[in-house]
């Protein structure tokens, strides 16, 4: 069974109109970077991959995640975690629920809050359980999104812009982290940005889409 | 997987929920309308109902005032809006305004018209502040002004509670057109703020207000209680008389009542087709004005015109409420003393029991109708996201169906067929009636902050590896969780202002607040109208209160949902 995350001859159209076309796969702990102009419709993809596409686009070609065809899976079922620009932290949880409403079922009430405890102390939050996400600011969101997407344990993690509303400073620290922790549990990742320095610092395979 | 199965069929349960009573009653209306009503032995066809209808002498008048009444205080309301918002929106008055205005949009229209009659009677509160000193009347004058033969203080009775209404949907709509932007640009180019906006704005809004409009004149076209209080009463409104037919023991004059409900009917249709036509005969001179070029001569005048009326809603509200009050706790209140001699409980006490029993009635009508609908609601709009269901403007029509249909039309129609097919009339059926309406308005209220929810919040949870279900649960309704509330205060307002379905369908053996309190109309017990009017807008009152403290409460810790 091959690692990885690997699109077959996926397009993607509108009324007809072929939007995106594009066939590539990502080994585990890779990133694959895309890249094009607004429009061109790289958040679709990520849609299409998530199971999120909306009804007004049509899509063909075969979405493979460690050896197991998702193309038709519900998107619950798909282990494709995702980050988008903004942290999209739920206001009405604490930071602690937030990161446990990501946490795999199982375990002891004390196992899964050791679990929440560890994983903000990985990101340099320890304390932050029981404070509301609306007082955090922008780097911390980030990282609290970013650990409770870990926490549902994905088999593949899709960023869309996920640095781009962070500023200079903060975009570097960020976005290093985010790889990190995603290569430490050898995650196939797929990155949409229109930034080179992104890009760059992906370090890995990029495409450029152009409308078609 | 229950949902699974169940969720898609919510909508179809829905429209026939809504759909379903209004046909009914139609249909249950046609028959004995011609003749035919098995239960009382009479077998049709034949056209003698209608005959007999026709032979009522007060006929003429009665359907004139219908649509005098109707046309008329739609075309106030609307007026005084367009006024107010042209003149004042995004000024500091505008949002005082707006402040007043907005829990004056839940008093039950019958309380607003006992109260409004209670300032404006010969004895009320106008008369008294200026009596001696400026009238020099030492006892109530002999004067016809409430109930007048053309309708004028039932006019505005319905007027000052129209305006809020439709400012607050007019309000909601303007939020989907970019006013700010034309409003300086209009401006840049000379034009005055009332003149400007009513060229360019208005059209805009008034597109998207349309169909309340329409609601508010078959509305006041065939109000019952409102026309009991303050309508003329020789003869009464058409409504009014079905209302008598119907209640007559003699079962032969549902015959006649049936009839009237299909007059009713063509009446409503005849007048929302003038409306029709007059949009497009205003379009021509708006466009004519908009040619002219004229950047607004009397912006200044009219714009304090519109003010003066706006407030003039506001006041006679919260004033005709303020007298209520007063009289449920007046002792002796001779004329023209500006207030009664002493504030008593007496009148509390003696009306305590039958108060509290209507109170029960009512709260579990509102709340079981209410909880039917916030369910319905969001299983449809849950069934829309998530099989990407398209909701055409036809669709959003059906919502505003049962609304556009009167009444006295096809609530009467509805009583027959149940006597017919031998349903008992009662708690039950009432609680189905008031569905009809007010499962519309807690869609209406809540479908724009549902769907407005940002769709990634799901994205997000799914990606988290939460079932649709649970995203529902433990996501979505928690942060809808003020809007909901919202929605069950307008759903619940709704209940306990209505009349007729709980008269009529209930067969005067269902005794809410309002029915009481309209009971009351032709004894002129003051003290009495002043308690159950009081507790009736307290019942509608209390949930909106609470629709905004609960959400405060519960979220007092999250700021991200503070304002939303």
């Amino acid at each position: 069974m091959d690692k990885g995350l690997e699109l077959h001859d996926v397009v993607i159209s509108k009324g007809g109109a072929p939007l995106l076309a594009i066939s590539k796969s990502v080994a585990s702990g890779e990133v694959l970077t895309v890249m094009g102009p607004s429009g061109v419709g790289k958040s679709t993809l990520l849609a299409y991959i998530t199971g999120t596409l909306a009804p007004d686009f049509e899509a063909a070609g075969r979405i493979v995640l460690d050896g197991h065809d998702i193309t038709d899976a519900p998107p619950h079922a798909r282990r494709v975690g995702i980050l988008f620009q903004d942290d999209l932290l739920f206001p009405h949880l604490s930071v602690g629920a937030n990161l446990a409403f990501g946490l795999r079922v199982g375990g002891t009430k004390f196992e899964r809050q050791q679990k929440i405890a560890k994983a903000l102390d990985e990101v340099g939050l320890s304390g932050f359980a029981d404070r509301d996400p609306a007082t955090l600011s922008g780097g911390q969101k980030a990282r609290v999104a970013l650990m409770r997407m870990l926490l549902s344990e994905p088999c593949a993690l899709l960023l869309d812009e996920p640095f781009s509303r962070l500023d200079a400073a903060l975009r570097a620290q960020v976005r290093e982290l985010v790889f990190a922790r995603a290569k430490a549990r050898a995650l196939p990742v797929i990155l949409v940005t229109h930034d080179a320095e992104d890009a760059a610092a992906a370090g890995g395979e990029i495409v450029t889409l152009v409308p078609i | 997987m229950k949902t699974r199965r169940f969720l898609p069929l919510l909508p179809m349960i829905t429209l026939l929920a809504m759909i379903g009573p209004v046909l009914a009653g139609l249909y249950g209306a046609v028959l004995p309308a011609f003749g035919h009503l098995p239960a009382a032995g009479l077998f049709g066809p034949s056209l003698a109902p209608f005959e007999a209808l026709f032979a009522w002498q007060g006929l003429p008048r009665a359907m004139f005032l219908s649509v005098w009444i109707g046309l008329a205080s739609t075309t106030i309301s609307l007026l005084i809006v367009a006024l107010i918002m042209a003149g004042w929106s995004g000024t500091r008055s505008f949002t005082v305004l707006e402040r007043m205005l907005s829990p004056l949009l839940s008093v039950p229209h019958a309380a607003a018209a006992f109260g409004f009659a209670f300032l404006i009677s010969p004895s009320g509160w106008i008369s008294r502040a200026l009596s001696p000193s400026v009238t020099g009347w030492d006892r109530p004058p002999d004067l016809l002004i409430v109930q007048d033969p053309w309708g004028l203080s039932m006019i505005a009775g319905l007027v000052i509670k129209e305006v809020p209404f439709l400012m607050l949907i007019a309000l909601a709509a303007i939020g989907q057109v970019d006013t700010k932007r034309s409003a300086m640009i209009v401006q840049a180019l000379g034009y005055r703020r009332l003149t400007g906006w009513l060229k360019t704005v208005f059209p805009l809004v008034y597109a998207q207000i349309k169909f309340p409009i329409y609601v508010v004149l078959v509305y006041a076209m065939s109000v019952v209680d409102v026309a009991v209080i303050l309508g003329p009463n020789t003869p009464s409104t058409l409504s009014v008389q079905i209302v008598k037919l119907m209640s007559d023991p003699d079962l032969g004059m549902r015959l006649q009542a049936a009839a009237g409900a299909l007059v009713q009917l063509f009446l409503v249709i005849g007048a929302l087709g003038f409306w029709l036509i007059m949009e497009r005969v205003v379009r021509r001179f708006g466009l004519a004005w908009i040619g002219t070029g004229q950047r607004g001569k009397y912006d200044t005048i009219t714009r304090q015109i519109g003010l003066v009326l706006a407030l003039f809603c506001a006041f006679s509200v919260s004033f005709g409420i303020a007298s209520l009050a007063i009289w449920s706790f007046a002792g002796y209140w001779g004329f023209p003393d500006f207030l009664p001699d002493q504030f008593i409980l007496k009148n509390w006490m003696r009306h305590s029991d039958g108060t509290l029993e209507a109170l029960g009635e009512t709260v579990l009508i509102g709340s079981v109708a209410t909880l039917t609908a916030l369910a319905l609601t969001i299983g449809c709009l849950e069934a829309e996201y998530r099989y990407k269901l398209r909701v055409t403007s036809r669709g959003m029509l059906l919502l505003y169906l049962p609304l556009l249909v009167p009444q006295t039309a096809f609530l009467p129609g509805l009583q027959t067929l149940m006597l017919n097919v031998g349903l008992d009339v009662g708690r039950g059926p009432v609680i189905f009636a008031h569905l009809v309406f007010v499962l519309p308005y807690v869609f209406l209220s809540l479908a724009d902050p549902f769907r407005a929810w940002d769709a990634r919040m799901g994205t997000i949870a799914a990606a988290l590896r939460a079932s649709p279900d649970r995203v529902l649960w433990s996501v979505r309704l928690p942060m809808l969780l003020r809007p909901i509330l919202t929605a069950a205060a307008v759903g619940l307002a709704v209940s306990v202002g209505q009349y007729l379905p709980t008269l009529l369908i209930g067969g005067g053996r269902i005794e809410t607040l309002t029915t009481e309190a309209v009971a009351l109309a032709s004894g002129g017990d003051r003290r009495a109208i002043g308690v159950y009017g009081l507790m009736q807008t307290a019942a509608a009152l209390v949930p909106f209160s609470l629709a905004l403290l609960i959400p405060a409460i519960v979220w007092r810790n999250r700021r991200g949902l503070r304002h939303g």
